[in-house]
């Protein structure tokens, strides 16, 4: 027989009797539409966090803290050679950072030094009072001190470059109307003026050009400014005055890109054998990822349940088909069909029904979830720009389709064998 | 006799069931069917005339003596070919139609054509032609369900025919049809063994049909006990 008309018969015989092939595809369908759905969304929220990721900086770089001496083996005793003033009041800038020493620069020099790190830079903070433009309204404005080292989401323009010897900043796309621009596309290339007050009290103003408008974030928020204009603007903000040894909160350790991740690894585990803490991007989001994928491991659990339940209903459907159908097996295999073809057709049926089941249940779930999306976007989840919840990713709607149809072949192989199994006398006996 | 034997069958036995339970279906049947024979396989239920017909149409292996089929000794052939054979050689008549329900008359007469592997056009095509013969081209769009008995034996005949095969088996053609459509679908039978010289074997325990082939073969309890061919030889 060929495989062509193998195919088109098994295809046929799934629609011959309706109720029970569309009952048959319902139990598959629910386990196709969970898949598509949990999948859709684990892929749209690891996504999100990807692009957070991004935001929140490079993947050569360590974020490196003083180790937070509370946090370990109580009370630690007063050494001025080596220990500094704890604040207690510096905002965690990032996840992790909080509640730390400031670094010093015999600090800096010290992290400098170690094999494999490039750079350390520390992170300036700047207290900008104001931005406006071209004369219009002044709105607050904080600067996230993390900004230089970061990639923002872009909804127009491009990255800060930190190695620009002029002023930019990276605005966030709600300043864009307030500050009286058409679109974000006409921001980018503006000048703005930042207004700053220096430790004397005394305001002056800084420009800068609009290079990017960012889309809001989640984990870094507030506008972004390079390096050139950080240091302007902290510059600025001293006044000349020396106030004495600077303090950093964090310092952005640039490494090697090229190390491994062993590597890598170990060049932490030294850091933090000197005494400071040292986080990659990975490290900061590892948990909330850990987070994600167990809520959608759970999810898929429930799908995988309902399909080994709808494979079960295969199973039934079939032994009852062939039971229905022995003296046309019997016929078949009269005319000459063998059972290796008997047991082909069977089982193909089962994967048509498996096809039917998960094609319909993914097209229907992409169908709902893009309206849900829609609605989403613009009702409860507004506040998380750049979110789409659900994403369908063409790979895994196939890889679903395509589990669920070597599922329903599983099925299909106990009745089908069961048929090539039929002696052709007997079945045409059969009453 | 020996030229272009269809079916040439040495001391055939054929045995069921084990222990006290067995019993022998057929012992020691040794027969010869020429091209272009009409034979009729008489005998009451239970006499083996079915065995002998699953035994000659390859649908059971004989536990004993040998059969030629074309001249074709059939212990020589693998289970694929012993297939294959069947699906070339010969078509099957069955007294309860077995047609697909829910299946048009045109796919139920081409089955035996899609299970060889002809080509859909090409099935079509022979299915049609058939068809036509039968006086039934009309109907090969309708569900095979829809048509009346004697409408359905001579499907049925198409299905047999489609394939052009050189032997048709025919187990109780017409018990399951009225005496009038039965006379028709005899007299279809017979033409085309008349007109075609396709092999007629007619599996039977009427009387009156076994009475119009040209040949008759009775068994009782397993054995042939008489067969006008010998008695006219």
């Amino acid at each position: 027989m060929r495989a062509t008309d193998l195919v088109a018969k098994a295809a046929r015989n799934t629609v011959r009797s309706k109720t029970r092939t569309t009952l048959t595809v319902l139990a598959l369908f629910v386990g196709a539409f969970t898949l598509t759905l949990t999948t859709a969304v684990g892929a749209g929220v690891t996504d999100y966090v990807t692009k957070q990721v991004d935001s929140l900086g490079a993947d050569d770089v360590f974020v490196v803290t003083r180790t937070a001496a509370a946090t370990t083996d109580g009370p630690v005793a007063y050494d001025p050679e080596t220990s500094s003033a704890s604040t207690g009041t510096t905002a965690p800038a990032l996840p992790g950072a909080s509640g730390s020493d400031p670094l010093t620069e015999g600090d800096l020099d010290e992290l400098a030094a170690f094999d494999g790190i490039l750079s350390v830079d520390p992170i300036q903070v700047a207290a900008v009072d104001y931005v406006r433009y071209d004369g219009g309204s002044r709105y607050e404005l904080t600067i996230n001190p993390t900004s230089s080292i970061t990639r923002s989401d872009l909804v127009a323009g491009e990255q800060l470059d930190s190695s620009a010897g002029a002023g930019q900043v990276m605005l966030p796309s709600d300043y864009v109307d307030a500050l009286g621009f058409a679109s974000a596309e006409e921001a980018v290339g503006s000048v703005v003026t930042l207004g700053i007050t220096d430790v004397l009290g005394v305001q002056s103003t800084v420009d800068a050009t609009i290079v990017g408008v960012s889309r809001e974030s989640l984990l870094s928020s507030g506008a972004g400014a390079n390096t050139a204009l950080v240091a302007d603007l902290v510059e600025v903000q001293s006044a000349g005055v020396d106030t004495g040894d600077p303090r950093y909160a964090i310092a952005v350790a640039r490494f090697d890109a090229d190390l491994s991740a062993d590597q890598v690894s170990a060049l932490k585990a030294d850091i933090v054998d000197a005494g400071y803490g040292a986080q990659t991007i990975q490290d900061q989001l590892g948990v909330i990822k850990t987070v994600i994928d167990g809520i959608i491991g759970v999810l898929n659990a429930f799908a995988v349940v309902a399909l080994l339940a709808a494979a079960f209903g295969i199973v039934n459907t079939l032994l009852m088909s062939v039971q229905e159908r022995t003296r046309e097996i019997g016929l078949m295999k009269a005319m000459g069909m063998r059972s290796g073809t008997v047991f082909a057709l069977f089982s193909l049926e089962a994967t048509v029904i498996g096809f039917l089941g998960s094609a319909i249940g993914a097209g229907v779930a992409i169908l709902l979830g893009t309206a849900l999306n829609g609605a989403l976007a613009a009702g409860p989840l507004a506040a998380l720009s750049g979110l789409s919840i659900l994403l369908f990713e063409p790979g895994a709607i196939l890889g679903i389709i395509l589990l669920i149809m070597v599922i329903a072949f599983l099925a299909g192989t106990l009745p089908a064998a069961r048929a090539a199994r039929k002696n052709p006398i007997e079945s045409l006996r059969y009453e | 006799m020996h030229q272009d034997l269809v079916v040439d069958a040495h001391g055939i036995g054929k045995e069921y069931g084990r222990g006290a339970a067995r019993f022998s279906a057929l012992s020691d049947v040794t027969l010869q069917i020429a091209r272009g024979e009409c034979v009729a396989i008489v005998g009451k239920s239970g006499s083996g005339k079915s065995t002998l017909m699953h035994v000659l149409a390859l649908l059971d292996a004989p536990d004993t003596g040998r059969l030629s089929i074309d001249g074709v000794d059939t212990r020589q052939l693998s289970a694929r070919q012993l297939t294959t054979l069947r699906n070339r050689t010969f078509g099957f008549v069955f007294q309860q139609f077995f047609l697909t329900p829910g299946t048009s008359v045109l796919d139920n007469v081409t089955l035996p054509l899609e299970i060889g592997g002809t080509p859909p056009r090409q099935r079509r095509a022979r299915g049609m032609a058939v068809l036509e013969q039968l006086e039934l081209a009309d109907k090969a769009r309708s569900n095979a369900n829809d048509l009346s008995g004697g409408q359905k034996q001579r499907v049925v005949i198409a299905r047999a025919l489609v394939g052009e095969p050189s032997v048709i088996f025919a187990d109780e053609p017409t018990g399951n049809l009225d005496s009038a459509t039965g006379a028709i679908v005899e007299e279809t039978l017979f033409s085309l063994n008349r007109d075609r010289g396709i092999t007629l074997i007619v599996v039977t325990h009427d009387e009156d049909l076994a009475a119009r082939c040209d040949r008759q073969i009775v068994l009782r309890d397993g054995v042939v006990v008489s067969d006008s061919a010998a008695v006219a030889a």
